[in-house]
């Protein structure tokens, strides 16, 4: 086995000093042979960032670093600037989270790429120049030599990351890191620039380290994973080992949090009580301990180390991971054991789909919430004194479904798609430019005033950000009372209790702020509020995108649980396809103001039938290596056109693969000139595309 | 972006006829030189100073509007009328505009580029020795009036002066009177008199821009752009350079644009307190003197400055920033 080309070793970061100081990162190790993709993957605040910035030596002063650092052999630690430089760039590279943001916003793409070029290569301008656009022809920008030309704020997020993967490979480099390189991207943008950095790897035969907290990224991508957990590795090994026979408690915790999109019918997620520990305030002994279902006296004695377990080059910081490993202990039951019966928590329904469901055919039920042909422009203006209208963006573009009673749709697409725009539209309750919608039998462009407060408390909403959307100046108990107060309630305290207490709270956390508690507590919280009025349906933007997965799963098991006691419908807008597998019934699909594909939701993810819902679905990753592995991928070229000119006919044939490779030149005629409307082809599924048929993508 | 700049220029000389309108109206409204005339021992026969006021269109019988009719008949060919002491506005004017121009050009130059540069380092090492005694004196500056500043100045000089043999800087007035010599001892004598009063205009300047600079080149300092750029091998001294400073100047350079056309008549303490003729003297001085044609034609001259400024501080930002460019 040759030498590894980046060998970290006890590597210790430590922000500040004195009692206040933060101990974000904990003798981190891991070494990486040449060509090998290794993976991190931790939630937020793990310090898997910090990791990466430490090894590039890019942290700020105030941190200090301590272990070891070998770069081919060299010790880089603490190396002089000069030293530093020379790697940087030329053996070691790197590609940053937000594309939006890592290219200097005054300097021109193909200028950037140059410069990376010209600091190690004794290079001729124009010679930087040429490389910077066959580099930028490398990773996949339509165009180059026009494209260097453009600043970064005329190319799209995942251009911008192309851009930045260019400058990372400019130098033929032997280690790239890519700190949650598509974390920022839509599902569609975030398969390309995967396969990108996979083109990256071939061309550079670059070792990658690639940062994630999305397990699905990592399954199909890297060769060895290493889970970290509050600034320390907690298990590692190879990918096939640690997603097949995890042995820490935490890597199954996780792994089990996880909505599965392959895995129909309802699997209830395995959330993981509790939250993170706070750098500055670790519990002694193990930090997962709190958290663990195995917990044992001895856990809380020392910190376990990381200590080989079983077979190969296998890892794990678990003094229970022996037991696991042998078998005393199936990883399935882990959590089986903690899962009923805590306190003030819904009791866990028996679980299976045939109970869950009404027994009422869906016909029979009544409708909650109907929209049809809802259309919502925004002019475009321009000039100053005399405004004139120069275009218009079709934000949503004539949409219909409907929800009945106790259904929960899934609305989704990637940003832009005027998911956000139908929503708010819904909320409004006022009469819409054009189209229909009628919530609870009443048709909102002839409500009155005292009509739409009836229908207000009956239609409830939860905000994606739980910390804007609760105001930090109220106590819990002030922002449940108040949707009461508002509707007449005199003495809400009993009803505040008994809110909290349906959400997993405790009661006596009626007198705190919203600050004091973490995402996934005001998630629960937000979701009180939208509960105090007895709603009958609750409209969901974006519910759990900004909480870690092993939160996520509690959240969402909540949702569902409230839903069956409470007999609720749910408007579930999301981009996640894997979350709305998991709880919603049917599906709508958007792209670009219209809708897609709408259906019950086994049939749309099991054979969807429109090629943007085939692709969708086909680029997100899954979090089981060996399917990843073997998957094909529908890649769709290019970017969303801008809504403010959308294409002639079929919305989406300018990047329709059927339309791109399988049509005749007739057939396309048609879906230039005529645009489709949803048909429904089948038992609840309906596509708009003339040429629609089932495929199986996942 | 030539049409973009044209239509702001019509707007701009729309907005300088109603602004200058106004301030005559409100000057001649205001003002009364009739007064100047009276209380005279002798006293000045009431025909007299009739006949010279409507010389002068000053009168404060003809009606306002036919004053200001004659008067903007007068602009509309150049003439800015004559002042009450007789000589033409114009010429006043224009010697005291290179009087001005001479004191702020390099009170601001020097002002601007050495708070940009005191604030982008003190960015750089937040809450450093350097930072807190920059945000120090910056705040102790702001919190001076200008004529406390400037007197403590002339008592330092007037102090350091004294300790010399032969004085080095001059505290008053733009050049030595009667001062013989050739160009080379006229010049230093110029550039003596020019230190007091351009450190005493710049102080103020570098305490402003220190701090603007120091807020833009934090909110810089934390974007990925930076790690970026070091990431690909620049020296943090070159990335901070070349990528943080220059992104960061793009607001001080469109403010620099604007505070050049604020100062033309802003230097009024300034001037006065060390005895240079210029714009903002005689602003004071023509107010005190009930001189309705040099108000008016300063706060005219005032209104193009700021404009001029605002649409150079424009353009400027379109040539620093590509993300305004129009079209």
């Amino acid at each position: 086995m040759s030498d590894p080309v980046l060998e970290v070793t006890g590597l210790d970061v430590t922000f500040g000093s004195g009692p206040g100081a933060v101990h974000a990162v904990r003798g981190v190790g891991y070494a990486l042979r040449p060509g090998e993709v290794l993976g991190i993957v931790g939630e937020s605040g793990s310090g898997k960032s910090v990791t990466s910035l430490a090894v590039m030596g890019l942290l700020p002063p105030h941190a200090r670093v301590t272990g070891s650092v070998r770069l081919k052999g060299q010790e880089i630690l603490g190396a002089s600037e000069k030293r530093l430089t020379a790697f940087r760039g030329k053996t070691i590279s790197m590609v940053f989270q937000d594309p939006l943001s890592a290219l200097t916003p005054v300097y021109r793409v193909g200028d950037q790429i140059a410069e990376a070029v010209r600091i190690h290569q004794d290079v001729s301008g124009q010679a930087a120049d040429r490389r910077a656009v066959e580099l930028l022809d490398l990773v996949g920008i339509p165009n180059p030599a026009q494209r260097a030309r453009a600043f970064p704020h005329e190319f799209s997020g995942g251009m911008r990351q192309r851009a930045v993967i260019a400058m990372a490979i400019a130098n033929d480099p032997d280690v790239i890191i890519c700190d949650e390189p598509t974390t920022a991207l839509d599902v569609t943008i975030q398969a390309q620039v995967l396969e990108v950095l996979k083109t990256a790897q071939r061309e550079t035969g670059a070792a990658i380290v690639m940062i994630t907290h999305d397990l699905g990224v990592v399954a199909g991508f890297v060769d060895r994973v290493l889970v970290m957990y509050a600034g320390r590795p907690v298990e590692t090994g190879s990918v096939d080992d640690v997603y097949y026979r995890p042995r820490m408690p935490y890597t199954i915790g996780l792994l089990g949090s996880v909505p599965r999109l392959d895995l129909g019918g309802r699997r209830r997620l395995v959330p993981i009580e509790g939250n993170p520990p706070s750098p500055d305030a670790l519990p002694p002994g193990c930090p997962f301990a709190p958290r663990c279902p195995l917990v044992v006296p001895a856990c809380d004695a020392a910190e376990p180390p990381l200590e080989p377990v079983g077979p190969g080059d296998r890892r794990a910081a678990c003094i229970r991971a022996g037991e696991i490993e042998e078998g005393r202990i199936p990883p399935g039951e882990v959590y089986a054991r903690s899962g009923a019966g805590r306190a003030g928590r819904p009791a866990a329904p028996g679980a299976g789909a045939g109970e869950r469901r009404p027994p009422v055919p869906r016909g029979e039920r009544g409708v909650v919430l109907e929209v049809d042909g809802l259309i919502r422009h925004y002019p475009l203006m321009k000039g100053a004194v005399f405004k004139r209208r120069v275009g218009t963006v079709y934000a949503v573009d004539g949409i219909g479904f409907d929800i009945r009673e106790g259904e929960t749709l899934g609305l989704v697409g990637e940003s832009g798609c005027g998911k956000t725009t139908t929503l708010m539209e819904i909320l409004e309750l006022a009469r819409p430019q054009r189209g229909t919608v009628t919530v609870l039998g009443r048709d909102t462009a002839a409500m009155t005033s005292r009509e739409r407060l009836a229908v207000r408390r009956d239609m409830q909403v939860v905000f994606q950000d739980p910390l804007a959307s609760l105001d930090p100046r109220m106590t819990v108990h002030d922002i449940l009372a108040e949707p009461l107060r508002t509707h007449g309630v005199r003495d809400p305290g009993p009803r505040v209790r008994e809110l909290l207490t349906l959400v997993g709270l405790d009661r006596q956390h009626a007198a705190r702020y919203p600050q004091d508690f973490s995402g996934g507590q005001r998630q629960r919280i937000g979701i009180a509020r939208a509960l105090a009025l007895e709603p009958r349906l609750i409209v969901l933007d974006e519910p759990v995108s900004a909480l870690d997965v092993s939160i996520q799963a509690g959240v969402i098991n909540l949702l569902e649980d409230l839903k069956d006691r409470l007999g609720l419908s749910y408007l579930f807008v999301a981009h996640d396809l894997s979350v709305v597998r998991h709880i919603a019934d049917r599906i709508a699909v958007m792209y670009l103001g219209r809708i897609a594909e709408i259906g019950q939701v086994d049939r749309v993810y099991d054979t969807p039938m429109h090629p943007y819902t085939q692709a969708l679905l086909s680029a997100i990753p899954l979090p089981d290596p060996e399917k990843e592995r073997s998957r094909v991928r529908i890649l769709l070229e290019g970017d969303l056109p801008s809504p403010a000119a959308p294409p002639s006919g079929c919305r989406f044939r300018t990047r329709c693969p059927k339309f791109r490779d399988v049509l005749s030149d007739g057939e396309r005629e048609r879906c230039v000139d005529e645009e489709p409307a949803v048909r429904v082809l089948d038992e609840d599924q309906g596509a708009a595309c003339h040429y629609a048929e089932k495929i199986k993508v996942v | 972006m030539a049409g973009f700049l044209f239509r702001r220029l019509l707007n701009y000389v729309v907005l300088i006829v109603v602004a200058t309108s106004l301030a005559y109206m409100l000057a001649a409204g205001a003002l009364n030189p009739r007064a100047n005339y009276e209380g005279r021992n002798p006293p000045i026969p009431p025909a007299v100073v009739d006949a010279r006021l409507t010389e002068l269109n000053l009168n404060d019988k003809t009606p306002l509007f036919e004053r200001y009719l004659t008067w903007a008949g007068g602009v509309a060919h150049g003439d800015f009328g004559t002042m009450v002491t007789g000589g033409p506005v114009n010429e006043d004017l224009a010697r005291r505009l290179g009087v001005t121009l001479r004191l702020i050009t390099i009170g601001l130059v020097l002002g601007s580029v050495t708070g940009v540069l005191v604030g982008a380092y003190a960015a750089v090492r937040q809450y450093g020795a350097f930072d807190r005694v920059s945000t120090g004196a910056s705040f102790f500056v702001l919190a001076i009036p200008t004529v406390v500043l400037a007197n403590m100045l002339i008592i330092a000089a007037v102090w350091v002066n004294g300790l010399l043999p032969q004085p080095i800087v001059y505290v008053s007035g733009e050049f030595s009177a009667g001062s013989t010599g050739g160009f080379w001892a006229q010049a230093v004598d110029r550039v003596q008199h020019l230190i007091l009063p351009t450190i005493s205009l710049s102080l103020g300047l570098i305490a402003v821009y220190s701090r603007y600079q120091r807020n833009m080149m934090l909110d810089v300092l934390g974007a990925d752009f930076i790690r970026t750029a070091m990431a690909k091998g620049l020296r943090r001294r070159t990335a901070l350079i070349k990528h943080a400073l220059r992104t960061a100047l793009i607001p001080a350079v469109t403010y620099f644009a604007f505070t050049f056309g604020a100062l033309l008549v802003g230097t009024t303490f300034t001037e006065k307190i060390f005895g240079w003729h210029g714009m903002g003297e005689q602003l004071v001085n023509s107010i005190y003197t009930n001189d309705v044609n040099s108000v008016a034609a300063i706060s005219c001259f005032a209104a193009f400055a700021v404009l001029v400024a605002s649409l150079a501080s424009d353009v400027l930002h379109a040539v620093l920033d590509p993300r305004v460019r129009v079209g």
